[in-house]
């Protein structure tokens, strides 16, 4: 049957441009000493540790290895995993099986990145197909601009719609001590900034951001323990379509309209299991992964916030703002910090301090569900839903 | 007490270059032969739903059965979707700048059920649409690569 398993502790460095001042071993542990004061306990009390981020970022691999001193994994049971944008996100969703199994009690799952290291672009571009992908591709920033020309043509969206969204992302990001952006940029910025790759410009775009953030996961049988409320798991479900970069567009396009299905499945998978039926009105906040301006529009529709096409309706609304129906990205989102292998683990912890009620001036009153996403390279998906009752049961 | 001068160091890989040696595989390397040699697109077909992959592989995802069925398709299609980018980055396969602004899209060859990238000739999206007709330009050297095509260009202009 499983245990049910809770976020206890959560621990994140300040997410910025670059910390030149640390190595990767050592931005590591700033976050798992934080995660481990918040939890109150010590390294000896971890029974096993998962960690992720994307090597090709840092040109070193083996972060399993070489971080055990800062990670506090010496001697300890340890799994590494990358999985794109979404290494954060299956971070969690690994630390959440461990302690579900019953095997393991108290797990530390670890996101982390560098990204001032590499020229980011050029480093994603070697997850790519060195035949039919790498000659073209542009990386991330390319990627989404096609989304996004596709998603306008299909439903009339426009830039400005999109630079709503921007704007709002670095407006909560004001509120939160950790982000990397702090910059109220406004739609007039966003609008006048350069264009990166049509109809993408610099304002839509997420930074390039070094960070780490750690977050410790605890059975039903040991939350007890900790000082803090715990944050239930409520389920999670992950999603892939992807062989080559052109393969989205197709499964988008052709077969099941212009949706995105990986997100789309495998939050229809988390609603069935908790028994969401209108996840606007449902869900307290949402901590979603979206790495530019265009996904907070489309993503919103896949979610089942709006119909299809909705998005820019739903976003001028001011549903998705503070003190809106249901805020998105409190804590300013991909769009203000983004050291990728840390995103997806931040959306998780900032779930947990939102339901928790430590979320500081980013806080939304009475959070009971949320919910939190991670993307990765050619629209996969992670879905995680949490909340302040315990399930019923473990869902996996 | 002097304050103590900060120094960070920082380690550049500067040239560094570590040479990989991938595999295309026989319908892949059918594909960029025909391409190199007879500037013609191949694809491969599914035997359960018939769909038309290209870039051609030897496995249909969704049926989850191997393909074997070469198929010719056109070097003529149209655009599903398209940037064009404007940002300076390090191209991995060359280790050098990419040279920008240069358009590309996910184009439908006719024929074929999945799309390909590939460069547009034309770098103001004001005059490039979704929908847009495009040809195969062929190199006239070429090596059995993507790049054996320099570029789609657009025929409604």
């Amino acid at each position: 049957m499983g245990k049910r398993v809770a976020v206890v502790g959560v621990g994140m460095t300040k997410q910025r441009s670059s910390r030149p001042d640390v190595t990767g071993q050592e931005l590591i542990n700033e976050a798992v000493r934080a995660a481990l004061e918040d939890a109150g306990i010590s390294r000896r009390d971890i029974d096993a540790v998962v960690i992720g981020n994307m090597d090709h970022f840092e040109g070193i691999n083996y972060v399993d290895t070489w971080s055990v001193d800062g990670s506090g994994a010496l001697m300890k049971p340890i799994m590494k995993l990358t999985t794109g944008g979404t290494t954060g996100t299956t971070v969690a969703m690994a630390a959440y099986y461990h302690v579900a199994s019953g095997l393991f009690d108290r797990v530390l799952a670890i996101g982390w990145e560098k990204n001032s290291e590499s020229d980011t672009t050029g480093a994603i571009i070697t997850a790519f197909d060195p035949f039919w992908d790498r000659p073209i591709f542009a990386g991330a920033v390319a990627g989404l601009a096609l989304e996004a020309t596709q998603y306008m043509h299909l439903t009339g969206a426009t830039e400005e719609d999109a630079a709503y969204v921007a704007a709002r992302e670095r407006r909560h990001a004001l509120n939160n001590p950790y982000a990397h952006l702090h910059i109220n940029l406004t739609i007039e910025d966003i609008m006048n900034s350069p264009y990166l790759s049509w109809p993408v410009k610099m304002g839509d775009m997420c930074p390039r951001t070094d960070g780490a953030c750690a977050v410790i996961f605890a059975s039903e049988d040991v939350v007890d323990e900790f000082p803090s409320q715990p944050a239930w798991i409520l389920a999670v479900a992950d999603r892939h379509l992807w062989a080559y970069t052109s393969d989205p567009y197709v499964n988008q396009a052709l077969e099941n309209g212009w949706w995105f299905p990986a997100l789309e499945w495998a939050a229809g998978e988390v609603y069935d299991k908790v028994g969401i039926r209108d996840p606007l009105k449902e869900i307290d906040v949402a901590e979603l992964y979206l790495p530019y301006s265009f996904a907070g529009l489309r993503y919103m529709e896949s979610l089942g916030f709006c119909e299809r096409g909705g998005g820019p309706a739903l976003v001028r609304s001011g549903a998705t703002d503070m003190g809106g129906e249901c805020p998105v990205n409190p804590s300013g989102g991909v769009m203000s910090s983004n050291a990728i292998g840390a995103t997806g683990l931040l959306r998780v912890a900032e779930c947990a301090l939102q339901i928790q009620g430590r979320a500081g001036d980013r806080q939304v009153p009475e959070v009971k569900i949320a919910l939190a996403t991670g993307f990765g390279g050619c629209f996969w998906s992670d879905v995680l839903l949490m909340g302040r009752e315990m399930p019923e049961k473990p869902r996996g | 007490m002097a304050e103590e001068r900060k120094e960070l160091i920082k380690l550049e890989s500067g040239e560094a270059e570590q040479p990989f040696r991938w595999s295309a595989g026989v319908y892949g390397s059918k594909f960029l032969t025909e391409l190199r040699d007879n500037k013609r697109f191949v694809g491969v077909r599914c035997p359960r739903c018939g769909k038309v992959y290209v870039p051609p592989r030897n496995v249909c995802g969704p049926c989850f059965v191997e393909l074997t069925e070469l198929v010719p398709v056109s070097d003529e299609g149209e655009i599903i979707t398209f940037t064009v980018v404007s940002f300076g980055f390090v191209d991995p396969s060359t280790g050098k700048q990419k040279p920008v602004p240069y358009g590309y899209a996910v184009i439908k060859l006719d024929g074929v059920d999945t799309y390909i990238l590939h460069y547009l000739d034309e770098t103001d999206p004001q005059k490039i649409r979704v929908g847009a007709r495009v040809k195969a330009v062929f190199e006239e050297e070429r090596t059995g690569s993507m790049l054996d095509v320099r570029h789609f260009t657009l025929l409604d202009r």
